[in-house]
């Protein structure tokens, strides 16, 4: 679960690192009036869960409180990577001397965090390791001993700021350290930590994206989630259980097992169509989850025709049959729905659906096929 | 001979009174597996499907000698059942088990690289020697027995593979299910290495998807070490980065996460890679020859 910046500049002030003072704002005249009460230079930051925010316009600054509406206007009415933006971040604009990256990622190869740090800050960081690997160094936290301050002075003492501030630097790594660890995150990011003209450090941006699976236990930051972060369908799936992300194609899917799920978004690409999702529905889905996943494809206007590929394990292919008789009886279903069936109970799975008067296709690659057809035939 | 698993295995199923566990054990135990015992704590004394529970592993290693435990325990207890498996050194632990957070797993990392332990897993679907037994979920019927080694971070699609093998008339040696987590306790060059010393195994199939770089590191392994032919297949080339696809380890993020690049790195180490599951199968019978 990816949090917006506002919501990780909280948790980064409950554990003690230096934020900006700012407030968010859904309203063009809330802009206005932050502004004016901070009565300085403030920074407006659209907060949407997408990437690359700055370099596409997303970070403006103003002097006054109108040319904050202004810039916060043009900012709401706005989309990154096709999410809108339903609010701003205000604050204080901070004028840096230095920036400064700091982040903890996992390192899937050597399974542990590992500590980034940059004297390079405020630019991508993949980018800036790509063409100057000198600047980004990189340490592998054992997790028996975390982060000690001696990484950090490692860091520190590659970079030009002052020995006077590296207690400091210290501080903040370690609380940021520990926020991660306490709150189990997946990655953790201060980018750009700045050195203001005053001589104090900042975290100016902030990334946290915390393990979906530990969410359970993690109440208070699951309860951070927005009505506006997902899509209905987005929602209506993940309450039940199911894995459900919206692509840009045409083709709904509908299949059991990740893996499976994504070989069936790639075969149907290889036969010339675009999958419309990626879809789902878990180990041993029941007629209910069957019926919620259906339907949940079924309401994307997008979807032309649907492929429902099943290999059944513990998935039985004629609890899946149920579930698609029903919902196929109960709405008014207008597109074409090619259902190619495998594995356990596969012959009774096959019996409900021809009772119901619905065919099935042999292998994937000729449900791919017919389903890239049917959605080429409903234009 | 086969790898990891064979007729002489003795299986331990932790979490054996669950819906998912005591199915499981009914699937095993009608494969041919020799399940020897069962743990669920409290439940000490009963039998499911004749195979008797303890309260504890330590228990169970008092009274019987196990080879192998495969783990059915809920995700919000099941580190403690690979722990509590790794601590009575037992020599093969499968957990099965999806949604082991992160964080528990990267200190059990640590704490089972000093035991004599292998971990398969988490969030896997274990392992079959076709024919002879199985520690895991797989449907037993679309296997058969053969020299096709299989390895896979999926489990549906290894199914669609390994049927498409199996009508193919290539039997396989060993399957075993790594796991789609970002963390797990055996890679694919562990696995590939086994299949490499493995006088049944002529041929290996690998199946990888978006995320991570083992396939690249597998793809090394393959060019430097292995001398018997690989086909492998890569899930989510039409996957968009920065999106989780399920596995919470199936997702495109910094260097080297993307299918082109896994793709390009296997052909690259001499790998037939398949656009789709149903080439497998010819790929693999160009490879054997």
């Amino acid at each position: 679960m990816r949090l917006h910046e506002y919501q990780a500049k909280e948790l980064f002030a409950t554990h003690g690192i230096p934020v900006p003072v700012g407030e968010t704002a859904e309203r063009v005249e809330e802009v206005s009036e932050i502004a004016e009460r901070f009565d300085t230079e403030v920074a407006i930051k659209a907060q949407v869960l997408a990437g690359g925010r700055g370099k596409a316009g997303g970070i403006a600054f103003a002097a006054t409180p109108g040319e904050a509406a202004e810039k916060a206007r043009d900012i709401l009415g706005r989309e990154f990577e096709g999410l809108p933006v339903h609010r701003v971040l205000v604050e204080e604009k901070i004028d840096a001397t230095d920036e400064i990256y700091l982040g903890f990622i996992l390192d899937r190869r050597a399974r542990r965090m590992v500590f980034i740090a940059s004297s390079e800050g405020g630019v991508d960081v993949e980018e800036t390791a790509r063409e100057r690997p000198q600047a980004v160094q990189r340490m592998i936290i054992e997790p028996l001993i975390g982060l000690r301050p001696y990484h950090v002075t490692r860091f520190a003492s590659t970079t030009d700021l002052s020995p006077s501030l590296w207690g400091e630097l210290q501080e903040i790594a370690v609380s940021l350290y520990g926020l991660a660890q306490e709150t189990e995150a997946t990655l953790v990011e201060i980018n750009p930590l700045v050195v203001s003209q005053e001589g104090n450090l900042c975290a100016v941006d902030a990334k946290v994206t915390i393990d979906d699976s530990a969410l359970f236990r993690h109440g208070d930051i699951a309860a951070m989630r927005l009505v506006d972060d997902e899509s209905a369908g987005e929602r209506r799936a993940r309450e039940a259980g199911i894995s459900y992300v919206k692509l840009k194609g045409d083709i709904g899917c509908m299949v059991n097992g990740a893996g499976l799920a994504m070989a069936t978004m790639d075969v149907i690409e290889i036969h010339g169509g675009e999958p419309a999702n990626f879809l789902d529905i878990g180990g041993g889905a029941g007629t209910d989850r069957v019926m919620e996943a259906l339907e949940i494809i079924l309401e994307d206007v997008a979807v032309r025709a649907v492929l429902v590929n099943i290999f059944g394990g513990i998935t039985r292919c004629d609890v899946v049959a149920e579930g698609i008789v029903k919902v196929l009886e109960c709405l008014d279903v207008d597109v074409p729905v090619i259902i190619r069936l495998a594995g356990t109970n596969e012959e009774a799975g096959r019996r409900i659906l021809d009772e119901a008067g619905l065919e099935t296709a042999p292998s994937l690659a000729e449900g791919a096929q017919a389903a890239v057809a049917a959605a080429e035939g409903c234009e | 001979m086969s790898i990891l698993i064979d007729a002489d295995t003795r299986v331990l199923v932790q979490g054996i009174t669950g819906r998912e566990g005591s199915f499981h054990t009914r699937e095993m135990l009608a494969y041919g597996a020799d399940v020897v015992a069962g743990v669920t704590p409290g439940k000490g004394g009963q039998r499911v499907e004749g195979v008797p529970v303890f309260d504890h592993v330590e228990v169970v290693l008092e009274n019987m000698d196990v080879d192998a435990s495969v783990i059915f325990v809920p995700a919000t207890h099941a580190m403690d059942a690979i722990l509590e498996a790794a601590d009575a050194e037992i020599p093969l632990i499968t957990c099965v088990t999806e949604g082991i957070p992160l964080w528990e797993m990267l200190r059990a990392v640590c704490y089972l690289q000093d035991k004599p332990v292998r971990l398969v897993g988490p969030n896997c679907p274990g392992a079959i020697t076709p024919g002879v037994t199985k520690v895991g979920i797989m449907p037993g019927h679309i296997h058969l027995p053969g020299n096709v080694g299989v390895v896979s971070r999926s489990g549906t699609l290894t199914y669609e593979i390994v049927w498409s093998l199996t009508r193919a008339d290539l039997g396989q040696s060993t399957c075993v299910g790594i796991g789609g987590d970002p963390v797990v306790g055996t890679s694919f060059v562990d696995i590939l290495g086994l299949f490499e010393e493995d006088s049944q195994t002529e041929a290996v199939v690998l199946i990888g998807e978006i995320g991570g770089q083992a396939e690249q590191r597998a793809a090394e392994f393959v060019q430097a070490e292995m001398s018997k032919p690989v086909v492998a297949f890569i899930a989510g080339r039409t996957a968009p980065a920065g999106q989780r696809m399920g596995h919470a380890g199936a997702i495109i993020s910094g260097e080297g996460g993307r299918a082109e690049q896994k793709i390009a790195a296997l052909r690259a180490a001499g790998a037939l890679v398949a656009e789709q599951p149903a080439q497998v199968s010819e790929f693999l019978y160009e490879a054997m020859g």
